[in-house]
């Protein structure tokens, strides 16, 4: 069995700097990590690896830093990594994202047929939960998102339970297929000792947008479909905000009048 | 500081602090005040490969030595000494098989040891035999090709959760000490059953129980080296575990500053922090001190212990001969006496950084919601198991007087 | 670009009832359409959902577009992302909300592919931007430290997700007319390799506490066990979930998995109402990430009314029941 998993380095921290003029973020100087939703989809993987044998690819899209989540895909278990690296990608929104990782996905799958891609729910930094649908989309595959079990896998198929609102759907899905998974799904193991030796001296494969045959146009922040207009940090009280009233009821009423005022219910 | 002198001991010691961190840090608590064994966290270890990795890459280990097994228990003691003892009382319930195991004994037993599939215990203490083990009362009597054991061995870690126990017993009582042998029993034979399980000041996560050997028929395969040589074994094993007892000290210690330092920096009374009265840093700065004396102890012991033992075991297996004959063959060190330093040393140092620590942050120390009750409590069992500090000194002064007399001094 | 008209957005059908975050985007909707001089109009998607379009007229919908088919009886991402873009491209609607639901995340998502557009994940506001007729949505990134506002300007329709609660619900006005248009299901083209097993309704255990948005949490004020009953109330009410301190697990009023704190889980809920709970850092610490804390304690001197973005003084068993009236209100 042949798993992808697909990860993404993002900031450790929740302390964001905004470029002003551009609306984006400054990346640069900010302590990076793997995105914490992907862990459980790495985790996953091995864990259906090391069930079915087989082996393990990650793939990433970002600077050449990003390197270092492969790398640390390797300590977690990963056997081969592979880096999406052009500045052609830069600015790219999840359409774009999702179509250079479904083009770089394929051309894994010409290497060596993948069966099941799997990504994390979303990322801590944009939040979409884009990504695995859309990669689904690019590649024509069945897919399922908020999936938070595989019940049963087998030569050519997953069976696994989706999370809804109202509860559990139980879903089939043949080879070749992609779930998004929620953190249910796994308990990620820490990197081990030889993982972290392997990591060193792992390679990690570098492919440019050419590499994959992206077409440029769909690429980048020039090419794609949204873009960012303004980025500002909310406001947040910092003191408290001591809810005034005569009574209980008066108070509770100002509060709730307060937290729909500031849409937080 | 770190002791790290080579990769596998930089990486040993980075990814037992991300594992205690993660893994043992959420649940420690917990764990203690259920006063469980966790499942859970023994598959945790399982997945890490941290059973394996002072055996050879042979046998799935990671081949770093005494050093890497001192240094995980470091670091797994730092953050939670009761639940370290899942992979420690394993690796004190193997060494003794590992120094002796013949090559096929080491076949045998090393592959499950080495991925933690199976965990191992060490049972010498009986209830009159502590300190003094040679007054041990389990017996082991030859029929045939097996050893019919009797007896009872108490306060045993990590016992029945244990599938394998190196247990010490007599197979010639008319001989008294030179009569014990160590011989390994498997859970599950018929007549091999646990007692009482103890409830503990500390280390409450691991189960201490008491063994009861009726009439248990132990293949004669499972004998380790030769008849009578038991507590010769158990001396060397002594001398390669203490070592990881005092690391657990020298964890439980750092452990307690690692909590103390940061609280004593944002606590204030008086409009000010307390860190900054003298009487208060000048303690933590003597307790800093001995903590890191300590660790200097145990790692410039272990790396000088690696130096015979990586090549002992090289040459073991190349030979497909015991550990213990390839180590004779060395003529190395007697570690005894700085084992047993070490031990006493980190044992004593662990204890009295705990009790300051929880004196200097005062009332929300002796509380639960703090875990520094819970290193103090913890602590207490490093300056008693595998040897008392009081035997420490005995063996200390053993030494000492050994060394003057053939001196002639 | 001038061929694509009207507002859309998404009525999500659960358990064979609309879900009311069909009627928070009506409210989202109308605005957009009135803003724009365009008809808002609803999509049912589903098995036998045909009868739902008169609930949504009720709650001003104009036009419903309505894909009835067996086929549509369990969601498929294929099967409901081809039939919705098939829809798109049909019928061209301007701009296109939906809801930030599970079911709406992933199929926004993989419909934005097919229909080659662009879409915003998760926003808190959207307005049509007076200049240039662009819809401007505006989201949370970054776990809340960020507002984003974010367009898509040159390929319609303009696609959003909206998170649930983000509008209040349109109000029903019962008896209105609109126009149902309803749209074939192409069984050849609408399909899918996966296949629906099975549903099994959630038994009640609760929501995962770091899954959701709103957590009510009680501390020692609570008092005893049945008090637990009162917070979750309001969690229901507000579609969150019930948690504790350390001492009512300690005291066995909840179980342990719901305890936030050093020794318990670390939570980052949007909304984190903490009732009775004095604010000791090993809480704290567990819960400081909520987008927005809200103190209920009996002692104003209580060091959580000082870390607390919203701070009532009060008995918690008068404060809940007056804020569930409230609520209803």
């Amino acid at each position: 069995m042949h798993i992808l998993a697909c990860v993404k380095q993002t900031p450790k921290s929740d302390n964001v700097k905004i470029d002003p003029v551009t609306g984006c973020l400054i990346r640069s100087g900010a302590e990076s990590a793997m995105n914490p939703f992907d862990e459980y989809a790495l985790e996953e993987a091995v864990v259906l690896k090391e069930q079915m044998g087989g082996s393990v690819s990650v793939i990433t899209m970002g600077p050449p830093a990003a390197e270092n989540v492969l790398r640390e895909s390797i300590a977690r278990g990963a056997d081969k990594v592979y880096q999406l690296s052009d500045v052609a990608f830069a600015g790219s929104d999840t359409w774009s994202t999702s179509y250079a990782l479904a083009k770089g996905a394929g051309k894994i799958d010409e290497l060596e047929k993948i069966d099941v891609i799997i990504c994390g729910k979303q990322t801590n930094d944009s939040d979409t939960g884009h990504i695995g649908p859309q990669i689904s989309a690019w590649l024509n595959w069945p897919n399922a998102a908020f999936v938070k079990k595989v019940l049963a896998v087998s030569e050519n198929s997953l069976t696994v339970e989706r999370l809804t609102e109202a509860g559990t759907d139980v879903i089939e899905l043949p080879f070749p297929c992609v779930i998004s998974v929620v953190k249910e799904i796994s308990n990620p193991r820490v990197r081990s000792i030889k993982g972290r030796m392997a990591a060193k001296r792992a390679e990690v494969v570098k492919w440019t947008a050419e590499d994959i045959a992206a077409d440029k146009n769909k690429l980048g922040i020039k090419n794609c479909p949204t873009r960012v207009v303004k980025s500002f940090s909310p406001t947040r009280s910092t003191n408290a905000v001591v809810v005034e009233g005569a009574n209980a009821r008066e108070k509770a009423a100002k509060l709730v009048e307060m937290l729909k005022e500031n849409k937080y219910i | 500081m770190d002791y790290a002198i080579n990769e596998m001991e930089q990486e040993t010691l980075n990814a037992t602090r991300e594992f205690a961190q993660k893994k043992l840090k959420p649940v420690r608590a917990e764990m203690d005040a259920k006063e469980e064994f966790s499942p859970e966290i023994l598959e945790e270890f399982r997945k890490s490969g941290m059973f394996g990795v002072w055996l050879p890459e042979k046998y799935g280990g990671l081949g770093g030595g005494i050093t890497c097994l001192a240094m995980a228990f470091e670091e797994f003691s730092r953050v939670c000494a009761g639940l370290a003892l899942t992979p420690g009382t394993t690796a004190l319930g193997a060494i003794p098989m590992f120094l002796a195991a013949t090559a096929e004994q080491r076949e045998r037993w090393c592959y499950d040891l080495a991925s933690g599939k199976k965990l191992w215990a060490f049972a010498l203490t009986e209830p009159e035999a502590g300190s003094d083990a040679s007054a041990l009362k389990t017996t082991a009597i030859k029929d045939g090709d097996y050893y019919i054991v009797n007896g009872t061995k108490h306060f045993i870690s990590t016992g029945k959760e244990a599938d394998f126990y190196t247990v010490a017993v007599n197979t010639n009582p008319s001989r008294g000490a030179r009569g014990i042998s160590l011989l390994v029993i498997e859970k599950g034979t018929p007549g091999f059953s646990f007692g009482k399980k103890e409830e503990k000041m500390g280390i409450r996560t691991n189960p201490t129980y008491e063994l009861i050997f009726e009439n248990v028929r132990v293949p004669k395969e499972n004998l380790l080296g030769s008849e009578g040589r038991g507590l010769l074994y158990v001396q060397e094993t002594l001398d390669y575990s203490r070592p990881g007892v005092a690391a657990q000290a020298v964890g439980i210690a750092q452990g307690a500053l690692d909590e103390t330092v940061p609280y004593l920096r944002t606590r204030k009374q008086f409009g000010q922090p307390i860190i900054t009265f003298q009487a208060l840093a000048h303690k933590v700065a003597e307790l800093a001190a001995k903590t890191e004396a300590g660790r200097a102890m145990v790692y410039n012991l272990t790396h000088r212990m690696d130096e015979e033992f990586l090549p002992a075991v090289k040459a073991a297996l190349e030979n497909g001969t015991t550990v213990h004959d390839e180590l004779k063959k060395l003529k190395g060190v007697r570690w005894t006496k700085y084992s047993a330093m070490a031990k006493l040393f980190c044992a004593n140092t662990a204890m009295e950084v705990a009790d300051e620590c929880v004196t200097l942050c005062g009332g929300v120390a002796y509380m639960r919601d703090f875990p520094l009750e819970k290193y103090m409590r913890d602590a207490k069992i490093t300056q008693i198991y595998e040897g008392t500090v009081h035997i420490q000194k005995n063996e200390i002064i053993a030494a000492l007087i050994k060394e003057y007399a053939a001196k002639g001094e | 670009m001038n061929e694509w008209k009207n507002v859309w957005i998404l009525a999500e059908v659960s358990q064979g009832k609309i879900s009311p975050t069909a009627y928070e985007l009506l409210t989202a909707g109308k605005s957009l359409a009135e803003d724009l001089g365009e008809k808002l109009c609803a999509v049912l998607l589903g098995k036998e959902v045909k009868k739902l379009a008169q609930d949504l007229f009720d709650h001003g919908a104009e036009v419903v577009y309505v894909c009835d088919a067996p086929e549509l009886e369990n969601y498929i991402d294929d099967i409901y992302a081809k039939t919705l873009n098939g829809m798109i491209q049909a019928y061209k609607p301007n701009k296109f909300l939906l809801p930030a639901t599970n079911l709406g995340r992933s199929l926004s998502a993989k419909t934005a592919i097919f229909a080659a557009t662009g879409l915003t994940a998760d926003a808190t506001e959207v307005v049509i931007n007076k200049e240039d007729g662009q819809l401007h949505a505006t989201r949370p990134t970054f776990g809340g430290n960020l507002m984003a506002t974010i367009t898509c300007a040159r390929t319609r329709p303009e696609m959003c997700s909206l998170r649930p609660m983000s509008y209040p619900r349109a109000p029903k006005t019962e008896g209105k007319n609109g126009e149902v248009v309803e749209f074939a299901f192409d069984g050849q083209k609408y399909t899918s390799l996966a296949k629906f097993l099975k549903f099994i309704k959630s038994e009640g255990e609760g929501l995962d506490l770091s899954e959701t948005d709103v957590i009510v949490a009680g501390g020692r004020g609570v008092g005893k066990a049945e008090g637990f009953e009162l917070l979750g109330k309001l969690a229901a009410r507000l579609g969150g979930a019930v948690a504790a301190s350390r001492a009512p697990v300690d005291n066995g009023w909840i179980e342990y998995r719901r305890q936030i704190g050093l020794t318990g889980r670390t939570v980052k809920p949007k909304l984190y109402i903490a009732c009775g709970i004095s604010g000791q850092i090993q809480h704290m610490a567990g819960c400081s990430g909520a987008d927005v804390l809200v103190a209920i304690n009996k002692d104003p001197d209580a060091p959580i009314m000082k870390m607390a973005h919203y701070a009532v003084e009060g008995d918690l068993y008068e404060v809940i029941p007056a804020m569930l009236e409230a609520l209803d209100k």
